[in-house]
């Protein structure tokens, strides 16, 4: 697990794993981060999300998910949306950066690197087609509240840079 | 009510979201090129995200059966408790961005400072949204230097946007009752303090901008005791209809 304030019994990670950001759909929801809490009391699951963004469509869809797929391996389950502590891009995995990386969207720089790439224009952020960071800004804001547009001037592919949230 | 300041001080923090959200929310498919349409949109989309928070939890805090939705759709124009700066039209694109700097310099300050506020739920909204609300101050402040500083037409137009939402300003500083109490007990911001801040920040944006800074001292006010201008009713008209033609609609 990525940070101390998870707390997932493991019986339930291969299931929770399976439900997949709606809007990123190679990204399975524990990749990402957003489940904070999942604990069996009584063949029914308490479960704690915690959104990316205050706005994002996604979490009642990612609610309804995790709770289908509770009820196909046989629990009841309780939803509880929580604010604290606030997500970060910090709780992607690792493997999460990859599956991002690999559907077209650059990952989250640290938050330094990024202050430079979405106020200073540096060049900086890996082309997701090409691989080189000859690429600048387009917008800050992107197609999801989460990503920024970006476009590599070597190979002119335009892609999504996930924007850093600490 | 039990906790009827709290409540109050709740709404008069998420309408000031709502009704912005509600005015970017108009340029869905009408930005002047598809990147700005995009950023006004994804703005929106955040303080209507925050927005929710806040009714969440005056919803729980009132304790009867009204819901987020009733509170956000269903009230008089009087009892909207959002400053006059919000509800301005989206005059020009000039407006548009002028209102969301002004705005979003207080936004920003504010937020700071609800963070280290004793109500849990108050700080941990705050501490969501402040991330949020840094990129909306760096799209904003970008967009009045470069029209400030950039055209001919475009700096007329962003100085004529400053200098008409500039008598707005003032009111977000002045405090309300459920504000004074909210204070009192640790929960709320002391608007009256981040005056000066915001001014300096603002100031000093605009002269990068290559702008004048206003110097009129005469303010408008009303918004935050429900007394509205002209714009509000329609923008109202627009926001409510489909609970008012459909009660109850759920989507």
């Amino acid at each position: 697990m990525t940070t101390e304030e998870q707390n997932i019994d493991e019986i339930l990670i291969p299931i929770l794993e399976k439900v997949s950001d709606p809007e990123i759909p190679v990204l399975s929801i524990m990749d990402m981060g957003v489940v904070r809490s999942a604990v069996i009391k009584n063949n029914s699951v308490n479960v704690k999300i915690t959104p990316t963004y205050s706005g994002c469509p996604a979490m009642d869809v990612i609610g309804d998910d995790i709770k289908l797929a509770l009820k196909q391996a046989g629990y009841e389950s309780k939803i509880e949306l929580i604010l604290h502590p606030a997500w970060t891009t910090d709780w992607i995995t690792p493997r999460g950066r990859k599956a991002l990386e690999d559907y077209g969207i650059a990952a989250p720089l640290d938050a330094e690197a990024d202050k430079d790439v979405l106020l200073n224009g540096k060049r900086i952020v890996k082309c997701t087609n090409c691989g080189s960071t000859n690429t600048r800004l387009v917008s800050q804001f992107g197609s999801t509240a989460c990503k920024a547009q970006f476009q590599c001037d070597d190979c002119q592919e335009p892609f999504d840079y996930f924007k850093c949230l600490k | 009510m039990k906790n009827e300041n709290l409540y109050n001080y709740i709404l008069g923090i998420a309408d000031n979201s709502l009704i912005l959200g509600q005015r970017l929310g108009e340029l869905t498919g009408h930005g002047p090129s598809l990147e700005t349409d995009i950023a006004c949109t994804n703005i929106s989309l955040d303080l209507f995200g925050q927005v929710r928070s806040y009714f969440q939890y005056a919803a729980k805090i009132a304790g009867d059966d009204r819901t987020e939705d009733d509170i956000a759709m269903l009230r008089k124009e009087r009892d909207y408790k959002n400053v006059l700066l919000v509800e301005q039209p989206n005059t020009n694109f000039a407006y548009t961005m002028a209102r969301q700097f002004l705005f979003d310099v207080y936004h920003l300050a504010f937020l700071s400072e609800l963070q280290k506020s004793t109500d849990l739920t108050l700080s941990a909204i705050a501490n969501k949204c402040i991330k949020e609300v840094s990129y909306h101050e760096r799209f904003s402040s970008d967009w009045i230097k470069r029209l400030g500083d950039g055209t001919e037409e475009s700096k007329v137009k962003m100085q004529e946007a400053i200098d008409g939402l500039w008598t707005y300003t003032d009111e977000l500083f002045h405090q309300t009752e459920a504000d004074k109490a909210m204070v009192a007990e640790g929960i709320g911001v002391d608007v009256t303090k981040l005056k000066d801040a915001y001014y300096a920040r603002v100031n000093e944006i605009l002269e990068e901008a290559t702008l004048e800074i206003p110097e009129s001292k005469w303010f408008q006010k009303g918004g935050k005791e429900g007394i509205h201008t002209e714009h509000m009713g329609y923008l109202l008209a627009e926001l409510q209809y489909m609970q008012r033609a459909y009660p109850n609609m759920e989507w």
